[in-house]
């Protein structure tokens, strides 16, 4: 089981995405997702950046893989998409079936992305007829659904999962972020720049709840499968999805290579660099904001 | 034919008012989570479906079958089975969202007519045209996302018919692309048919006045002469920078009537009213204004002009007694 460093999914400035990723080439994390897949109004990089970040990566020995917009809307959006699929040099993670379809039009293999709504292996099957050679779940799969699943996964088919950060949870038309400025989407100001790890949202007796990221709305609480390593094991998964934060990711990373070779206290240390409440109540099969520590306690 | 009403029917009482009101096709679901209506009393076993096709068949209208749920690994069957029993009862149409679940459609009933339901998140052409190339589908439902130009370029680009929501509730989020309520609730709509549950609120009567609170979360508190709606996860009132305000959206519902003569201009084949939830009462008065409407666009699109009347009626029935053109004016967004 390797690690993968998932898509940015926040907006920072070119200076700090470029930083971050020049970190990225010494941490060890088998692959790289890379590109805008949140909000196509984020511009600071365009395409030609994040290919050029790609083979920056590439040349690092990372494997690099571009990710699609999950919300297209516009034919600008499916004109970006098509560059990126036409660009032909590195893998490409499809994030909804409009994708799917340019990348298997190309013959070319690809990631099935989470929000492609994979939740049984027929649908499974579909995706790897189609070139799909690794896939990731939607990420409110829990532990013994996944595994009835992958009872009857395709030859050759490799599954990654979602196990550390903010939940990407639902996106809209509508950007949240502008909202909260009284800004039209249109005219956002680009705000989401002054929240680097979204904007916290909390119900009215002050209980952290979710996290506004412009059109995406993530969980509050982080996502962690950092105990569930030999289950995750158990299943076959090939790697483990971690989900950058503007923070301490390299101490993220560690944690997670600490547990992979069986380090005790790995766990511990991931406390200490998370940004909110650890939650893993999706993969127990229960409510996504659950934590299995806090009911045991 | 432009512009077909399509009425929900969450029971049988509902869809023999939908079609005496003038609905071109009802939808309905079956009793479980199959549909993304799976409410407790809501819903048709397979006798009552027969009923209300032949109900509908006798007066020449249709009805179409929601299967738009994600079939789940260990219950596959339950999924196939449905589709087995739409074909069987002669169904106009099934609903689908799962690519798996159109794949076996496609094989066992190949005449069986496909409709994309808007929980397949379909927003651009590309991806309409995924699911018309590789399983057939006739028409594509399109979530509550575009503005109404981004409509016209997906009609443009695709054969397949375009079906919008016309008035209903408003899901403000990408409809297959929300996992707000199984967060909060364990059960989302993909995978339980379910969206905020009933059996997850709870009203308590405070002294800061009346809570709302969806598996122990609280969404709303209300005020002395604040009416209080159902605890839908994203139209609570949250704080977000020191500011309380319903930070997704308002307690507002979709009301498209005035876009009418676009709509049908651009080329639109079916208007869906959103609420197999609500009362026949409501269905009957619903598709009887929207009946109104049609016939009234079709007859002189561009002398349209929605009656007083009309709107009136439908904003006494609207959620939080507002309403919204949503995403289709861009302004909203």
């Amino acid at each position: 089981m390797n690690l993968s460093l998932g898509p940015l999914l926040y907006y920072w400035s070119r200076d700090d995405v470029l930083a971050f990723y020049d970190e990225a080439k010494r941490w060890p994390v088998a692959r790289v997702y890379l590109g805008e897949s949140v909000c196509s109004r984020r511009h600071l990089l365009r395409l030609p950046d994040w290919l050029a970040l790609a083979e920056q990566l590439a040349a690092a020995g990372k494997e690099v893989v571009l990710s699609t917009q999950t919300l297209v809307e516009s034919e600008s959006d499916l004109k970006t998409l098509r560059r990126l699929v036409s660009d032909g040099r590195f893998l490409v993670e499809a994030n909804e079936w409009g994708a799917v379809r340019l990348l298997s039009g190309a013959g070319a293999p690809f990631i099935a992305g989470s929000t492609l709504n994979v939740y049984n292996p027929e649908t499974l099957g579909v995706l790897a007829e189609l070139g799909a050679r690794r896939w990731l779940p939607p990420v409110e799969m829990s532990r013994a659904t996944l595994a009835s699943l992958l009872e009857q996964v395709p030859d050759g088919m490799e599954t990654e999962v979602f196990a550390y950060g903010r939940l990407p949870l639902a996106y809209s038309a509508r950007c949240f972020t502008a909202r909260h400025y009284n800004l039209p989407k249109d005219d956002c100001q680009f705000r989401c720049l002054d929240h680097p790890d979204g904007l916290a949202l909390a119900t009215r007796e002050g209980e952290p709840f979710l996290t506004l990221n412009g059109i995406q709305t993530q969980s509050a609480g982080v996502y962690t499968l950092i105990g569930e390593l030999p289950a995750l094991r158990d299943l076959g998964v090939v790697s483990l999805r971690l989900s950058p934060q503007s923070r301490h990711m390299e101490r993220v990373i560690d944690a997670f290579r600490a547990a992979l070779a069986g380090e005790a206290r790995a766990a511990e240390k991931l406390a200490r660099v998370m940004p909110g409440p650890a939650v893993d109540g999706y993969w127990h099969g229960r409510a996504g904001l659950d934590h299995s520590a806090a009911r045991l306690a | 034919m432009p512009l077909d009403l399509i009425c929900p029917a969450g029971s049988l009482v509902s869809l023999k008012a939908a079609i005496d009101h003038g609905a071109d096709a009802v939808y309905m679901g079956f009793r479980d989570n199959t549909n993304a209506r799976a409410f407790p009393g809501l819903n048709f076993d397979e006798t009552q479906a027969a009923e209300g096709l032949r109900y509908a068949h006798d007066r020449g209208r249709k009805v179409l079958l929601a299967l738009n749920t994600y079939p789940q690994p260990d219950t596959w069957t339950r999924w196939t089975d449905a589709v087995d029993r739409a074909a069987k009862l002669g169904m106009d149409a099934v609903i689908l969202a799962d690519a798996g679940l159109m794949r076996y459609a496609v094989k066992q009933h190949p005449h069986l007519r496909l409709h994309l339901s808007v929980q397949g998140s379909a927003t651009s052409y590309e991806a309409v045209n995924f699911y018309r190339e590789h399983f057939g589908i006739q028409r594509a439902v399109l979530p509550r996302v575009l503005s109404l130009p981004q409509v016209e370029n997906v009609v443009k680009h695709t054969d397949a018919e375009i079906e919008l929501f016309g008035f209903g509730g408003l899901c403000v989020m990408v409809e297959g692309r929300c996992l707000l309520s199984s967060y909060c609730t364990g059960e989302s709509p993909n995978s339980a048919g379910v969206c905020s549950p009933a059996k997850a609120v709870q009203w308590t009567d405070t002294p800061a006045g009346l809570e709302s609170r969806l598996n122990g979360v609280l969404l709303d508190r209300y005020g002395k002469g604040e009416k209080a709606g159902y605890p839908t996860l994203c139209k609570g009132r949250f704080e977000v920078g020191g500011e309380t305000y319903y930070a997704i959206e308002e307690p507002t519902s979709l009301n498209t009537l005035d876009l009418l003569p676009e709509m049908l201009k651009i080329g639109i084949a079916a208007i869906k009213i959103e609420g197999r939830q609500r009362s026949p009462a409501y269905v009957a008065q619903v598709t009887k204004v929207w009946r109104a409407a049609i016939d009234a666009v079709k007859k002189n699109a561009d002398g349209f002009k929605p009656a007083p009347a009309w709107q009136a009626e439908l904003n006494k029935l609207s959620e939080g007694q507002s309403h919204t053109l949503g995403a289709y004016h861009r302004p909203w967004k």
